[in-house]
């Protein structure tokens, strides 16, 4: 079931204010991030976060199109690299 | 013969099912049009004169994506999903189910037919 309306975007308050910084100062550095509830939100774009997948963090370049996902869906925490003898149907 | 956004619709259904032929509508949406134009839910597809035709064309071309649209929009939706890397466009390269199913068994039509591998090792009790 999806997110109450009325609530709003879940974004971590740390994360959002770290995003807001950035962009006040127009740095860019990569932020480092066990959050990966957060909803990216507009102000995201253009950044490029680390991540955390629960082993190591995985740097994801944030695009105009990711907006509305979670930053935990460009992370994956499983590996699965195929079935011994199956035949390579899907390359990633 | 009845022909609607390229499709031919089978002439002895009744109109209700007979427009269910074209992608992107089914009985729901079926009534909805049939009723806008005024036409009873019974009577069947050859019975309809092109006068009720145009008004089913036009009510289909007003409030709905049919047919080719409809499915390079869903193509494209998946498309994007593919393109930016998250975990359901992984699964569909991966050609695995995306909401969460399980896969350890079913999930056939996703994976499709069975691969059996050969010399697996039985588990011996």
């Amino acid at each position: 079931m999806s997110r109450s309306l009325k609530k709003g975007p879940y974004i971590d308050i740390k994360l959002d204010s770290k995003v807001s910084q950035m962009n006040d100062n127009r740095k860019k550095t990569v932020i480092k991030t066990w959050s990966r509830r957060s909803m990216i939100s507009p102000e995201f774009v253009g950044h490029t976060f680390a991540v955390h997948n629960g082993n190591k963090f995985v740097p994801v370049y944030v695009t105009e199109n990711m907006v509305g996902h979670k930053l935990g869906e460009f992370s994956p925490t499983r590996t699965f690299r195929g079935h011994s003898g199956g035949k390579d149907k899907g390359s990633k | 013969m009845a022909r609607i956004a390229g499709i031919d619709l089978p002439k002895n259904k009744r109109g209700e099912i007979g427009l269910t032929y074209i992608y992107g509508i089914g009985r729901a949406s079926a009534q909805k049009i049939l009723k806008e134009a005024g036409i009873d839910l019974n009577k069947k597809v050859q019975e309809w004169d092109d006068d009720e035709l145009t008004k089913i064309r036009v009510s289909i071309n007003e409030s709905f994506k049919v047919e080719g649209a409809l499915r390079s929009e869903t193509q494209l939706n998946i498309k994007r999903l593919m393109d930016i890397g998250c975990y359901r466009g992984i699964r569909h390269r991966l050609g695995l189910p995306v909401r969460g199913q399980r896969t350890k068994n079913n999930c056939r039509t996703r994976k499709g037919k069975r691969k059996t591998v050969a010399n697996k090792k039985k588990v011996t009790k």
